[in-house]
C-alpha cells in the first residue's frame, strides 16, 4: 500500500476543495480500500465524506417521493420503513448486495460509484483498458463468463456491479452532485456511461464532483420487485438481475412499467425497449416474452457468456409473471 | 464400543477470546518483514535483477534473490529451492524477497523499486486429454501403483447388457484455509533456527526445513500451536518458510512472512484439475461386469505430483474386470498438492456419477445398484476388509432420508419455480496410520502428555486429552496435552485422516507404559507396531444423500438437504466428529456448485485468486446438513478402534448433488461446478 493523506471535510464545499487531482472521496471504503490494497487505486489523498451531513432519508408526505443522503449506509436505506413501503425493489436490491457487514459500512454514494469486478481490472499484473487506456482488454478473449452482453465495446466488456443502482435506474432517480462548477442534477439512467473508447470513465461525473443525495420521484402505481441470480446464495455479484415494476389496470392492460437489468452492461441497464413493448399491451407471459426479446435483440454475447441472454430472458419473463401473472 | 464423550475443545476459550496465538502473531523482538516477489511469466528465465533502488528505499534491510543464491542444503522438493536458479517454472513462483522494517515498506519496495527482467518463453498451462506429453506415472500419491488391472475389461464391457462410457471433469481447486500461510524465522546466536509456522505437522516440517537449510534436526525448532485450517495445503513446508529463513539470515534479524491471499493461490498447492473417463458394464441384473477408470491430470515441470484419483475405484465395487489408470502431463504450472481427500474426492465424483448413470440405464434404484455390487473383499487386492458397513450406511441413510418415497423419473417434480430432485452417492477413505511417539508424565497431581501433533481446527488437542484420560483411567481435566512443537516427541502429520489413529496410538502406549512403570513416566514409539501392518483392507465408508432445488428459469441450484451416514470405526468425540463430517460435506457442496480456480492460458496464473472471486459456500448455501454414523466395532485398527473422519465428508457430496440435479432436471452435468451457465447452455 502506498502512503496517502487522509482528510476529513466538514461540509460538501470543503470536501470539493480538498479533492484535488489524485484525491478520492472515501465513503464506507468497502470497494475503494480493497482496490488500494490491490494497487488498482493509488490515491494521493482520501477525502472522508462519510461524516458529512448527508446521512438522512427524507420522505415527502404520502404519495410523494424521497430524498436519500449520499452518506446513508446501505443497511439503513434497506431498513427504512418508507423505502420498504414505497420502493420495495430498492430495499430488496440493497439487501441482495454484499454482506451484512459490508452493508453496514457502504454508503449510497459509494455504492453508485463502485468499480467493476472484472477479474482483469482487479489484477494489476494484467492489461486493462479501464486502468491503462491502450493496454487492450484481455477479457474479450479470456474469462468473460460474468461480463457484459449489451453495450460493450472493443475496449471493454466490464459490467457495473451494483444492485442498488439497478433499482435506482428503474425508479428514475435523480442524483444530486456538487463540484468545482457548482451544483447539478444527473438523471438515472444517465449517471453511468457505456465504455465506448473511454472505458476508464465509469460515469459522467467530472473530477472533484461529489454525490450528495439521491432523489426519488413518487413511485408509479404497481407492484415492484428485485430479483438477483447468482450461483452462490449470498455475497456474490449478480450473473443477471432485474428490477421491475408493473402497473396493470382492471382490464389487464399494462399502464406502468419500469424494468432495469444488472450484470449485463457497463451501466445499470434500463430496458426501455421492453418497457415500450409492454405499455398499453395486455399483461401476460406472451407479452413479457416479446418484451424481453425486444430488449435482448440488442445483446451481442461473447463466446462464453451467451447463457446470459437466455438467463436474462427467462428472468424478465419469470419476474414480470410473478408481478402480474 | 461407546464414544468417550462430547468434550468441548480444550482451547475453545482461548480461541473465542482471541488469545490463541497463530504463527504470524508471536511477538518476536526485532522482527522485520519479508515480502515475497513473484515471477510474472509462466516460463522463462530471469535476465537481470537490480536491487539497488529497492535497497535505497528507507526502511529496506535486504533483498535476497538468485542474483546471489543463498546456500541451501539438500533440497528434495524443488518448490523449496528458493532463489537457486534464474529459471522460472510457473507464473507466481517466488523469485526474490524484500525485507524491511514494516510489511508495507517491503511490499512497496518490491512492487515499485525492485527491477527484475525476464526472458519469457512460450508456456503451456492447459490440461487436455489429448496432450502429446501425457504419460502414465509409475506411482500416485503417496505410493500407490499408477495402474492396476485384473480380469478382461474389454470383454466385460462387450458382454455387458448395460454400459456407461462417459467423461467427467473437475476444475483446479484451492484449499483456502482461513489463516493464510505465515512464518516467522529467528536465528539464534548459536546458529540454530526457531520457526513459528502454520503447519499440519511440526516434526516433518522441522525435518524438511533442517535438510533444506543444511542444518541438523536438533538445530531447528518449529512451533505451531494453533493453525487456522490447512486442508492439506500446510502438510508440506511451503516456499515462504524457506524464504523467511534466508531473509532472516540476510537481514540479521528475525523475519515475518505472511502470504497474501493472492500469493496463496500460487505458492501453497491446489487440487489438480482432472479429466476422467469411466466405463462401466453391467449384466441384466445390474451386476458389474467391468469397471475402467482413467484420470488425466497435471503436475508442474518442477516435480511429479500425481493425484491418486482412481484409487477409490479399487476399493468400491465387485467386478470380475477392474482397471484403474492415471495419466499425467507436466505443465508450466505450480505443483499441485494435497487438498482434502486427494484422489478420493475427485475420483468418487466421477465413479459415483457413472454409477448413477448405470442405475438409470439399467432401471435399478441407485441404492440397490450399489448394494447389489457390494464386494466380499477389497476388489483390487482381494484382502478382507477389517470392517465395511457401506450397505448399512446406505440402508440407514435411505431410511432417514425417505428414499423409499422417491419417484425415479427425472425432471418431473416442480414446486413453484423450483425443480426438485434427490440423489445418492457413496464415500470412502482409507484408514491410515503412521508411526508417532509420545510421553506421559505425572506432574502436579495430574498428567502431562507430549506429542508433536497438530490441531488444525479439528479438535485434535481435545481428542488426545480424552484418549489419554481414558488410558490413564482418570478424568480429562487432570490431563494436559502439549502439541504443536517439534521439540515434543516426533509425530506424524495432521493429514490423510490419520491424526487420531497415529498420535492416539502413541499416547495410549505412553500412558500404558506410565502405568506399568509405577505411574511416573512413560514413553512410546509406535514405529514397530505400525510397521507390522495388517492383513486387512482398512477403509471408512459412507453414504451421502442430497436434495436439490433447481430454478427452472435461472439454473440456480440450492441444496435444502444433505445427509451423510458414515461408518468410520469408533467415534471418539461426537461433537468434534460431527463438525468434521459436516465441514467436509459443506466443502463438497462448494465443489459441486461454485468452486473453480480459473486459468487464463495467455497468462498462466489463477485469475480468480481471492475469496471475492473464488467462491466457497456461504452460510446461506448451507441449509440442513446432517451427519450421523453407524456404530462400528473394528479390532484391527488401533487401540481406539477409530478410522479417520477429516476427509470422508467431502468425498461423496459433489456426486450426490450432481445426481440430484439430474433427478431434478433431467440434465446430467458431468463438469464441475454445476453453475447456471452450465444448466442454461
Amino acid at each position: 500500500m502506498r502512503e496517502f493523506e487522509y482528510a476529513r471535510a466538514r461540509d460538501g464545499r470543503e470536501a470539493v476543495a480538498l479533492c484535488e487531482p489524485g484525491a478520492r472521496y472515501l465513503g464506507g471504503g468497502t470497494n475503494l480500500v480493497d482496490l488500494m490494497r490491490l494497487g488498482v487505486e493509488t490515491p494521493a489523498r482520501l477525502v472522508d465524506v462519510s461524516r458529512l451531513p448527508y446521512d438522512r432519508i427524507e420522505a415527502a408526505p404520502s404519495g410523494g417521493g424521497a430524498r436519500i443522503g449520499a452518506a446513508v449506509r446501505n443497511s439503513d436505506l434497506a431498513a427504512h420503513p418508507v423505502i420498504r413501503r414505497r420502493y420495495p425493489m430498492l430495499a430488496r436490491a440493497v439487501l441482495s448486495g454484499g454482506s451484512g457487514q459490508v452493508r453496514n459500512m457502504a454508503t449510497v454514494g459509494g455504492n453508485l460509484l463502485q468499480r467493476t469486478r472484472c477479474p482483469y481490472f482487479q489484477d494489476v499484473s494484467k492489461p486493462c483498458n479501464k486502468r491503462h487506456p491502450g493496454d487492450g482488454c484481455p477479457a474479450i478473449e479470456g474469462d468473460h463468463r460474468n461480463l457484459a452482453i449489451i453495450g460493450h465495446s472493443d475496449a471493454c466488456v466490464a459490467t457495473h456491479p451494483s444492485d442498488m443502482a439497478v433499482a435506482l435506474a428503474a425508479l428514475d432517480a435523480r442524483v444530486h452532485v456538487i463540484g468545482p462548477g457548482g451544483e447539478r442534477v444527473v438523471p438515472m439512467p444517465g449517471l453511468h456511461r457505456l465504455p465506448g473508447a473511454e472505458p476508464g470513465r465509469d460515469t459522467v461525473l467530472e473530477p472533484g464532483e461529489l454525490i450528495t443525495a439521491i432523489e426519488l420521484p413518487a413511485p408509479p402505481p404497481g407492484r415492484s420487485v428485485y430479483r438477483k441470480v447468482r450461483e452462490r446464495a449470498s455475497f456474490a455479484f449478480a450473473l443477471v438481475s432485474v428490477a421491475a415494476l408493473l402497473g396493470v389496470d382492471s382490464a389487464g392492460v399494462v399502464r406502468h412499467c419500469k424494468i432495469a437489468l444488472g450484470g449485463v452492461a457497463h451501466v445499470p441497464w434500463r430496458a426501455a425497449r421492453a418497457e415500450g413493448a409492454l405499455l398499453g399491451r395486455t399483461a401476460g407471459p406472451d407479452a413479457y416474452a416479446a418484451a424481453a426479446d425486444a430488449e435482448l435483440a440488442l445483446a451481442r454475447p461473447l463466446p462464453r457468456n451467451a447463457y446470459k441472454v437466455t438467463l436474462a430472458r427467462n428472468l424478465i419473463v419469470a419476474t414480470l409473471t410473478e408481478l402480474a401473472p | 464400543m461407546s464414544t468417550i464423550g462430547g468434550m468441548r475443545r480444550v482451547e475453545g476459550r482461548e480461541k473465542v477470546t482471541g488469545r490463541a496465538t497463530y504463527a504470524f502473531e508471536y511477538a518476536v523482538e526485532g522482527a522485520a518483514y519479508g515480502h515475497p516477489v513473484q515471477a510474472p511469466i509462466a516460463r522463462g528465465r530471469i535476465t537481470t535483477i537490480d536491487a539497488e533502488a529497492a535497497l535505497a528505499v528507507p526502511g529496506v534491510l535486504a533483498v535476497v534473490s538468485s542474483a546471489d543464491p543463498p546456500p541451501l542444503g539438500s533440497v528434495e522438493d524443488p518448490e523449496l529451492a528458493v532463489f537457486q536458479s534464474p529459471q522460472v517454472a510457473y507464473h507466481g513462483q517466488v523469485v526474490a524477497v524484500v525485507v524491511a522494517e514494516t510489511a508495507e515498506i517491503a511490499r512497496e519496495a518490491a512492487e515499485t523499486a525492485l527491477r527484475i527482467e525476464y526472458q519469457a518463453e512460450p508456456h503451456d498451462v492447459v490440461l487436455r486429454p489429448d496432450h502429446p506429453r501425457l504419460y502414465a506415472p509409475e506411482r500416485v500419491n503417496p505410493a500407490f501403483p499408477g495402474r492396476t488391472e485384473k480380469g478382461d475389461v474389454e470383454a466385460g464391457l462387450a458382454d455387458a447388457a448395460y454400459t456407461v462410457d462417459q467423461t467427467y471433469t473437475t476444475p483446479a481447486l484451492h484449499n483456502n484455509p482461513m489463516e493464510p500461510h505465515a512464518a516467522i524465522a529467528a536465528w539464534e546466536p548459536d546458529g540454530s533456527l526457531t520457526v513459528y509456522d502454520s503447519t499440519q505437522g511440526a516434526t516433518a516440517h522441522r525435518d524438511t526445513i533442517a535438510a533444506v537449510l543444511g542444518l541438523r534436526q536438533d538445530q531447528v525448532r518449529v512451533i505451531s500451536r494453533h493453525v487456522g485450517g490447512g486442508f492439506g495445503s500446510k502438510g508440506t513446508p511451503r516456499p515462504h518458510v524457506i524464504v523467511a529463513a534466508v531473509a532472516a539470515r540476510a537481514a540479521g534479524r528475525p523475519v515475518k512472512v505472511a502470504l497474501t491471499r493472492q500469493q496463496m493461490y500460487d505458492m501453497t498447492g491446489y487440487r489438480t484439475p482432472t479429466i476422467q473417463r469411466v466405463r462401466l458394464g453391467a449384466d441384466e441384473d445390474g451386476r458389474l461386469t467391468a469397471i475402467d477408470h482413467d484420470a488425466v491430470e497435471q503436475s508442474s515441470t518442477l516435480k511429479e505430483f500425481a493425484e491418486q484419483t482412481t484409487t477409490p475405484t479399487r476399493v468400491m465395487y465387485a467386478a470380475p474386470a477392474l482397471r484403474t489408470t492415471h495419466h499425467l502431463v507436466r505443465l508450466d504450472v505450480p505443483t499441485p498438492s494435497w487438498m482434502r481427500a486427494p484422489g478420493e474426492c475427485p475420483g468418487m465424483f466421477a465413479l459415483e456419477s457413472a454409477m448413477d448413470e448405470l442405475a438409470e440405464a439399467a432401471g435399478i434404484d441407485p441404492v440397490e445398484l450399489r448394494v447389489l455390487n457390494e464386494p466380499a473383499a477389497e476388489p483390487e487386492s482381494g484382502r478382507p476388509f477389517s470392517s465395511r458397513n457401506l450397505v448399512a450406511c446406505l440402508r440407514e441413510g435411505a431410511r432417514r432420508f425417505g428414499w423409499d418415497r422417491r419417484d425415479p423419473r427425472p425432471g418431473v417434480r416442480r414446486e413453484g419455480r423450483w425443480l426438485v430432485g434427490t440423489g445418492v452417492a457413496c464415500s470412502t477413505y482409507p484408514a491410515y496410520r503412521r508411526p508417532s511417539s509420545a510421553t506421559a508424565v505425572a506432574e502436579d497431581g495430574g498428567y502431562v502428555v507430549r506429542v508433536a501433533a497438530a490441531d488444525i481446527g479439528t479438535g485434535a488437542r481435545t481428542v488426545l486429552t480424552q484418549i489419554a484420560a481414558e488410558a490413564l483411567n482418570t478424568s480429562p481435566d487432570r490431563v494436559r496435552v502439549e502439541i504443536g512443537d517439534s521439540d515434543l516427541p516426533r509425530a506424524s502429520l495432521a493429514g490423510g485422516s490419520m491424526g487420531t489413529a497415529s498420535w492416539g496410538t502413541a499416547v495410549v502406549r505412553a500412558c500404558e507404559a506410565l502405568l506399568k512403570n509405577g505411574g511416573q513416566e512413560g514413553r512410546a514409539d509406535t514405529s514397530e507396531e505400525v510397521a507390522a501392518g495388517s492383513a486387512f483392507a482398512r477403509h471408512a465408508f459412507g453414504a451421502q444423500f442430497a436434495e436439490v432445488r433447481v430454478d427452472a428459469d435461472t439454473g440456480e441450484v440450492r441444496v435444502p438437504r444433505l445427509l451423510g451416514v458414515f461408518a468410520a470405526g469408533r467415534i471418539v468425540n461426537p461433537v468434534l466428529a460431527r463438525s468434521q463430517f459436516i465441514g467436509g460435506m459443506t466443502m463438497g457442496l462448494g465443489m459441486a456448485l461454485m468452486e473453480e480456480s480459473f486459468v487464463d492460458p495467455r497468462f498462466g496464473d489463477f485469475l480468480n485468486h481471492d475469496l471475492a472471486q473464488y467462491h466457497v459456500a456461504a452460510c446461506a448455501d448451507v441449509q440442513d446438513v446432517e451427519a450421523v454414523w453407524i456404530d462400528e466395532e473394528d479390532p484391527y485398527l488401533n487401540p481406539m478402534g477409530s478410522k479417520g473422519i477429516g476427509e470422508i465428508g467431502i468425498v461423496g457430496t459433489a456426486a450426490a448433488i450432481a445426481n440430484a440435479v439430474y433427478h431434478a432436471t433431467g440434465r446430467r452435468v458431468r463438469d464441475l461446478p454445476i453453475t447456471p451457465a452450465r444448466l442454461l447452455s
